[in-house]
């Protein structure tokens, strides 16, 4: 455990805090703010009641963070209202996904979590509907470009980011987990389906609590990109750790509901590192079910060894001298999961030599 | 106390290329690492009387200034920023290393540290009375600042004002004051005793060129000050000193436009920018000479002894 990065020992045990030394606290606060945790250590520091035993300097260091964390909740809460009004006329309740779900639903994963866009979820059928009711409010593609639209519409699980004229916010509009073109594609209409509303916030919704941890886990381990991969592996920790303790049966549904939906190998690789990495609570009898979705040993040794370098924080301090190769497996192995070998070979050729801008754009 | 001034050029270089050189200015501690040579040369120059820190400190802003790799060091040889990992600007020309530093420590600021309402606006001080110069670019804010400063006035900073979020106070981040292009020439005019920094030309801003703050500004980094006035500063050619009051709302709207966290900080951004303009007077200013500049700003403090 010691091999652990810093920030990874103090997700795991976050009272070690309390007694760290000046250059201990500069290397976390660098960790943590490069992985976009910088908030969330301040909450952690909150939650654990040793905020005001920390050094004046940190305190302050983590104040700052936490006002950017208050404001950009403020600005989401703000945004989700708008999003359910432009589209309230097409009757369907209004399924958040992701850090917007965390964050509507009041769930401790949302405490100093930081995001860019507002995710939600909608029936394919109704994809022009919502597109179009959209736009009258103001949010419009960005990418013009004919092999992106062609890219998102023919191929991905999602329509190109739509962003605000005027406010520049930008809203994902899934209509599945999954890439069209993935060899597993859970389905929507089940998750849909399962979806709960938020008490007390009308005409929104979040995914039931399975579906949610299992959406966070296919995000993060089908990714190419691991920029966030620690913060959003302690997405899945707080999830796993506040669903746990407070939804009846959760432990036991979890690995049914991943079987179900063809989810069982990122739930497998999600339960394992959340274990080996942040100590995650996870009941001996779940551990064993969920090992339906174990890859084969030679494979499991190989991505052991990825991610154990793409879930650090994404800190100087932290690169191992693989990282590149590692980063450079994983996202080619994140498109491969997502697209048949013919199309991820012209998807790659494409974005490395006609696209503009280098292969790594943000929207692969 | 160990000072840049008091550590010869090799320590100096020593520190920047290894384990970082952290330099006091103000509220702030910044580790600065980078091993090009003509940083220690500009550093040395332009902070000698500035507090250096021992390792044991945590710092409140890491920060690289490095060269290209590759063959791109010997074509057109650029400097790049990197904020841990991040870079937030374009790389620029060599030559530009120096107002790089400068813009990238006042970056450092306007995007952190949101325990003051901070305002692009210089801030002097006299008897304990501070003015605030907000303006947009061009305005000729850090001319008056220099001209300020150099007869007599403290230096707070020329481009951060710092307003604390819990009492209003202005705590003093003072640093080089950024001169461009006719003023440069100006304010050498004006205060032949300045130390002022070689003029880099090609700049995004034209040419700029960076004014030592003066050693009693520095010394006195940690003393914060009581605002006074908020003067909107407007160069015109030819124009006679005039100073017209401005409506309390409509001040409160130009500080919130000038501010660079005012919508950051919310219901506490709002209530310390109404707190400024309430316990200030408020004005704009026009002027075509700095010396009839500088007896306006004698006749406010006069005014109020």
């Amino acid at each position: 455990m010691n091999t652990l990065p810093l920030l990874t020992r103090v997700l795991r045990s976050p009272p070690t805090m309390a007694a760290f030394d000046a250059p201990a606290w500069e290397l976390l606060l660098r960790q943590a703010v490069s992985a976009d945790l910088g908030a969330t250590l301040a909450l952690l520091a909150e939650e654990h009641g040793i905020l005001h035993t920390l050094p004046e300097r940190v305190q302050r260091r983590l104040g700052w963070e936490r006002r950017a964390w208050e404001r950009h909740g403020q600005a989401v809460r703000f945004e989700t209202q708008q999003v359910r009004r432009a589209l309230q006329d097409t009757g369907l309740p209004l399924i958040l996904l992701k850090g917007t779900a965390y964050v509507a639903a009041g769930l401790p994963a949302a405490a100093g979590r930081l995001f860019s866009d507002i995710d939600i979820l909608v029936p394919k059928d109704r994809l022009d509907e919502v597109e179009s009711r959209l736009m009258l409010h103001g949010w419009v593609s960005n990418h013009h470009d004919a092999y992106d639209q062609r890219y998102y519409r023919e191929w991905m699980h999602e329509l190109p980011p739509l962003q605000h004229l005027r406010r520049a916010t930008v809203i994902d509009v899934h209509h599945a987990i999954l890439p069209e073109t993935a060899a597993v594609r859970p389905d929507p209409a089940r998750l849909r389906a399962a979806a709960r509303a938020i008490p007390g916030a009308p005409g929104l919704s979040v995914l039931a609590p399975c579906d949610m941890v299992l959406h966070s886990a296919t995000h993060l381990f089908y990714e190419g990109e691991y920029d966030h991969g620690l913060r959003d592996l302690f997405d899945l920790h707080r999830l796993l750790c506040h669903f746990g303790a407070t939804e009846p049966g959760f432990w036991t549904a979890l690995p049914t509901r991943a079987h179900e939906l063809e989810l069982a190998r990122p739930l497998f690789y999600a339960l394992r590192y959340c274990i080996q990495l942040l100590g995650t609570p996870v009941p001996a009898a779940t551990v064993e079910t969920a090992g339906g979705g174990r890859p084969g040993r030679a494979l499991l040794a190989l991505m052991d060894g990825l991610f154990a370098r793409a879930l650090r924080p994404m800190h100087p301090s932290c690169a191992a001298a693989l990282t590149p190769l590692a980063d450079a497996m994983l996202y080619i192995r994140g498109n491969w999961l997502r697209m048949p070998p013919l199309m991820l070979s012209r998807h790659l050729f494409h974005k490395a030599f006609l696209s503009p801008g280098n292969v790594k754009s943000d929207q692969v | 106390m160990l000072t840049v001034g008091a550590l010869d050029r090799h320590t100096l270089a020593a520190r920047l290329r290894g384990p970082g050189l952290r330099l006091q200015t103000g509220p702030f501690i910044a580790c600065i690492r980078s091993s090009l040579p003509a940083l220690a040369v500009a550093l040395s120059r332009m902070y000698a009387d500035y507090p250096v820190l021992d390792e044991d400190t945590t710092a409140d802003f890491n920060v690289l200034l490095r060269r290209p790799r590759g063959l791109r060091r010997f074509i057109k040889p650029q400097v790049y920023f990197h904020y841990d990992g991040m870079e937030p600007f374009q790389p620029l020309p060599l030559a530009q290393l120096y107002p790089m530093f400068e813009w990238a420590m006042n970056w450092c600021v306007s995007s952190h540290a949101h325990s003051w309402l901070v305002i692009h606006a210089a801030v002097v001080e006299k008897e304990g009375a501070a003015v605030i110069l907000p303006a947009p670019p061009g305005s000729g804010k850090s001319t008056l600042c220099a001209a300020l400063v150099a007869r007599g006035w403290r230096l707070l900073s020329d481009e951060l004002t710092l307003v604390r979020l819990v009492d209003g106070q202005i705590d003093p981040v003072p640093r080089p004051v950024s001169l461009k292009n006719a003023s440069i020439d100006v304010i050498r005019a004006w205060a032949p005793e300045a130390h002022i920094s070689p003029p880099v030309a090609d700049t995004v801003k034209g040419t700029v060129a960076h004014m030592c703050a003066p050693g009693a500004s520095v010394a006195r980094a940690l003393e914060p000050a009581t605002p006074a006035w908020i003067v909107f500063p407007q160069w015109k050619q030819g124009a006679p000193a005039e100073l017209v009051p401005v409506a309390q709302a409509r001040a409160h709207l130009r500080l919130a436009e000038n501010a660079f966290n005012y919508s950051l900080l919310g219901g506490a951004g709002f209530d310390t920018a109404a707190r400024l303009i309430d316990g200030t007077h408020t004005f704009d200013f026009s002027y075509g000479a700095l010396d009839d500049a500088m007896a306006v700003f004698e006749g406010l403090l006069a005014g109020r002894r």
